[in-house]
């Protein structure tokens, strides 16, 4: 990774122009051309520095329900309960966390009926209550990763 | 300048929902990346970014760019910081974190109480564990009695991880 591959990093974080040729507008203020620009954010992508290129929709935004939930989740019966909430397509992500509330898990769904059935259905199928924590507001971060 | 996003939730049209089908997984990578959506679409390329920029401007749409692999970045730690702040300064302490580098969401969340009672999230990210455990101590020292306590929860494993996807409706 050169200086020019951290400088596409650091400013396509923040916004990629909507304008015909996007990459040729880009170009002016990297000082480098349109081209070298296609080829260096292929190159990333490819290479898996970058995981996407594109817009980052807001699922809540889009009549979509987004939770966060935890559990306390005994620690004889992590791997079993695991498998049983990672069965459910809703759950985006889950994780371990070094906690009481051990597990961590994302809930997206097309509505938030959906979600409150789902919500149901871990606890029922588990045993375990949720603990559901959607955002209430969220707040922009000002900065992202330096590279 | 930050600003909180309310949790409001919009109507989507068909347009729009076609449009975010057809960028969801990204955009091609090509000169003029707007036009080869918009003629895949049959519509015309400034109506497609029209409809873009409107989806920014309502936050269905959060940016336009690129999402960098932190592990390779480097950013191989990451902690969730929990913080017990009164409602009343939320706004303010929550667009004050949202400033901090390395702090990649912020969410007021609700608390359970009285085994739960922090209303604030910030996910932070380090290099290792200890510069995220300094991280997380600088924003301590910042907030002062602001925070009447915090915790931070690491990650020990990743048990599922997939993508957020709009289903197709057919």
């Amino acid at each position: 990774m050169d200086q020019l591959d951290k400088d596409i990093i650091n400013t396509l974080q923040y916004d990629f122009p909507v304008c015909e040729r996007p990459f040729a507008r880009l170009a002016e203020t990297l000082n480098s051309s349109e081209d070298e620009l296609i080829n260096r954010v292929q190159n990333m992508l490819d290479s898996g520095l970058l995981t996407r290129f594109g817009p980052m929709y807001n699922a809540v935004n889009m009549g979509g329900a987004l939770s966060l939930c935890a559990m306390k989740v005994p620690e004889d019966q992590f791997d079993q309960i695991t498998e049983q909430v990672n069965a459910f397509a809703e759950v985006a992500h889950n994780y371990q966390r070094d906690h009481e509330m051990n597990m961590w898990f994302v809930l997206a769904t097309e509505t938030q009926q959906d979600l409150n059935d789902t919500l149901n259905a871990i606890e029922k199928t588990t045993g375990i209550s949720v603990y559901n924590m959607p955002k209430e507001k969220e707040f922009f971060v000002g900065l992202h990763f330096k590279a | 300048m930050t600003q909180a996003i309310e949790n409001n939730t919009l109507d989507i049209d068909e347009l729009d929902r076609r449009i975010i089908m057809a960028t969801q997984s990204g955009l091609p990578v090509v000169a003029e990346p707007y036009r080869q959506i918009a003629d895949h679409l049959d519509i015309p390329t400034q109506l497609l970014m029209d409809r873009l920029n409107a989806m920014k401007q309502d936050h269905r749409i959060r940016r336009i760019g690129v999402v960098p692999n932190h592990y390779k970045l480097g950013y191989t730690a990451n902690g969730m910081s929990v913080w017990d702040v009164d409602d009343a300064i939320i706004n303010e302490v929550g667009e004050q974190l949202g400033q901090l580098d390395m702090v990649t969401h912020c969410y007021q969340r609700p608390r359970f109480l009285p085994e739960w009672s922090y209303n604030l999230f910030a996910m932070v990210h380090g290099h290792n564990h200890e510069e995220v455990l300094d991280k997380v101590d600088q924003i301590a020292s910042l907030l002062g009695d602001k925070a009447h306590k915090h915790d931070i929860l690491f990650s020990t494993k990743i048990l599922k991880k997939t993508g957020l996807r709009l289903k197709d409706k057919g």
